[in-house]
């Protein structure tokens, strides 16, 4: 068991709070630096699309885990950023500016859907922006002179300073680039006020108002950077595909995609990356498991979703703290070893809360 | 008292307030002053209205008739009900909740940061790329909350989830978290409401300390009278919305509108009694 004796604040602040954080997370990036000489070029391809989702992850993750507002709808933000950067990297942009406009535009379209958010919760919010998904689907479907519609539209390889990106490994540390620099952007902000003013809302609205949080500004603006992330995850997304249609953003995606941060672990940002390499790695091993099981389950359409659902029901149930919060459990079994307790992690009943105030 | 007239010692002064909910009037024509540096307490039976006032004046609610001036520093009062909700804590006025409304899922140190919310010195894009700038307003708010701690003994929960904590400590939190804001006008919802006798008393300790050493008016609701008796400088009693007595708590106690309040009225108890009255009693 470590403890850690503090004598300073910004012993407190710092983003690594130890030496073995700043050991395994260092281990980290110079793995995943180093993986394009080590990896066979199918698991770099897997690899970039963890890092894609997982920066579409932490979007969500500030939204949902982090504010407390779920977005039943955001596979269309992902499309936004997703047309917005082939549109604008077809007429030959710049593949920075594009994507800066991508996060805008998308940073653009949440706010329209957060105002929702000001009046509705819960499921309610849900339902609109389930809507919401459905409207953008139809949109990338319908207006065709721009989207190209249902035949979907070839996205060009980035070009930043004149050096197309054409390489896999190259595309690699480009994503890789920007994961490490959203997720740095994330951190920061949980650490400093805005961020503490989304958990505020999260755990209590009543009382964030109280504390001077303007509620629809600070729930607006979450909707907004949560947006603008799945945007830059979309941008990154039409560019590892190459091919875009509406099909690839409709509400199965959605539901993707809250799937990855539920499993990953609500509140935290590992659970985004954690539920990223999960949403990755699950087909792979459904089809590894398909040769086990007889052919009438096997082979029969729709094996995946079954097991996405029952993976979701299984969480939900047993673990609702996610990958993560496994994890954290494993973690201190391993510190505390012998002397772990069952009931440990056991939330404690929490107190009735003002209901005056309903 | 029905007609304040604005003294500069008043710090808030509520005139005339009524709220209805539907065909029930909560609050009915209620006005009083709360003076600079007093300790000012609401008290009254179940449905009285008192919570009803508190949102009033932390603009959860709206008023149907009448205002609330509010007299942060010199110069003209402003008009309390015409401010946003989110407003209210940064002109200086912090509130508890009497069911406790804390941030569960965050440590105690951070309950306490939210608090400095309205103190905030940066935006989002310096928050963003975590400027120099912000690590210094970061450093300053830590100092600040160590010294609400310090005040309040709260060092040995510094990191603890609130979640975990007990519940006498966390009433004590959300204090903390209040004072926090640095307010002038401290709003307290029934502060000793679940707590046990030990720390009813700290309770009176820290807002007899809260108005001495701070400095800061308190208006609080309350119903354990031993608490009220020792730390109130005045006391307004409120029955069905309105206004029953108001004065030093022995005055208030002794009035015999408050008693008949609390207890019912002479009439109330002799129409219980049975019809004969027992020959003993009477012997």
């Amino acid at each position: 068991m470590r403890f850690i004796f503090k004598t300073s604040y910004a012993q407190d602040i710092r983003l690594a709070k130890h030496a073995g954080h700043r050991f395994w997370y260092g281990l980290l990036c110079l793995g995943l630096l180093a993986a394009p000489w080590l990896l066979p070029e199918y698991w770099l391809a897997q690899l970039t699309f963890v890092l894609i989702y997982g920066v579409v992850g932490l979007g969500l993750m500030l939204l949902a885990g982090f504010t407390g507002q779920f977005s039943l709808g955001h596979a269309a933000f992902l499309g936004v950023g997703a047309y917005t950067q082939a549109v604008l990297t077809t007429m030959g942009w710049p593949f920075a500016l594009a994507l800066a406009c991508a996060a805008l535009l998308s940073a653009a379209v949440g706010v329209v859907v957060g105002l929702p958010a000001l009046r509705v919760k819960g499921i309610y919010l849900g339902m609109a922006t389930l809507a919401f998904g459905f409207i953008v689907e139809e949109v990338f479907a319908r207006w065709e002179s721009v989207t190209a519609g249902n035949a979907g539209m070839y996205v060009p390889p980035p070009q930043v300073a004149g050096y197309a990106f054409e390489s896999a490994n190259a595309f690699y540390l480009l994503c890789l680039a920007i994961t490490v620099l959203a997720t740095l952007a994330v951190l920061n902000l949980l650490r400093a006020p805005t961020g503490r003013a989304f958990v505020a809302i999260r755990d209590s609205e009543v009382s964030a108002q109280s504390m001077g949080i303007h509620l629809a500004r600070y729930k607006t603006l979450s909707f907004a950077l949560s947006a603008a992330l799945a945007g830059v995850g979309g941008a990154l997304y039409a560019h590892k595909l190459q091919f875009i249609s509406p099909d690839q953003f409709s509400i199965l995606q959605s539901i993707d995609l809250l799937l990855m941060v539920v499993i990953g672990g609500l509140g935290s940002v590992h659970g985004a990356f954690l539920g990223a390499a999960f949403l990755i790695s699950m087909p792979q091993l459904i089809s590894l498991g398909k040769d086990w099981l007889p052919d009438a389950i096997g082979q029969a359409p729709g094996l995946q979703a079954v097991v996405y659902g029952v993976v979701l029901v299984a969480f939900v149930l047993f673990e609702p703290m996610g990958l993560y919060g496994r994890w954290l459990k494993v973690r201190t079994w391993l510190e505390l070893f012998p002397f772990y307790r069952k009931g440990m992690f056991k939330r404690q009943k929490s107190f009735q809360k003002s209901d005056r105030l309903k | 008292m029905n007609a304040p007239s604005p003294h500069s010692d008043v710090l808030l002064s509520a005139q005339h307030l009524s709220v209805r909910f539907g065909g029930l009037l909560a609050v009915n024509d209620v006005s009083f002053d709360v003076r600079r540096g007093e300790v000012f307490t609401l008290i009254g039976p179940n449905g009285a209205g008192k919570t009803t006032v508190f949102n009033l004046i932390s603009r959860i609610y709206q008023p149907t008739s009448g205002q609330i001036l509010y007299h942060p520093g010199q110069g003209a009062p402003l008009v309390l009900t015409g401010q946003p909700a989110h407003r209210v804590a940064g002109l200086g006025i912090a509130r508890t909740f009497q069911n406790i409304e804390l941030f569960e899922h965050a440590s105690v140190l951070h309950n306490l940061l939210i608090g400095r919310h309205t103190r905030r010195e940066t935006g989002l894009w310096a928050d963003m790329f975590f400027t120099p700038r912000v690590r210094a307003a970061e450093m300053r708010a830590r100092e600040k909350a160590e010294q609400v701690i310090d005040f309040l003994d709260l060092q040995h929960y510094r990191d603890q989830l609130v979640a975990g904590l007990p519940y006498g400590v966390r009433k004590v939190v959300e204090l903390a978290r209040a004072l926090c804001t640095e307010p002038q006008l401290l709003l307290l919802d029934e502060p000793s409401s679940g707590l046990n006798v030990e720390e009813t008393d700290d309770m009176a300790f820290w807002i007899q300390d809260i108005r001495d050493e701070l400095g800061i008016t308190v208006l609080m609701v309350e119903h354990d009278m031993s608490l009220v008796s020792k730390v109130s400088d005045r006391v307004l009693a409120m029955n069905q919305g309105e206004v029953l007595a108001m004065g030093t708590p022995h005055a208030v106690q002794t009035d015999p509108g408050v008693a008949e309040a609390y207890l019912g009225s002479v009439d109330d108890v002799s129409s219980l009694r049975r019809s004969a009255p027992p020959a003993k009693a009477a012997a």
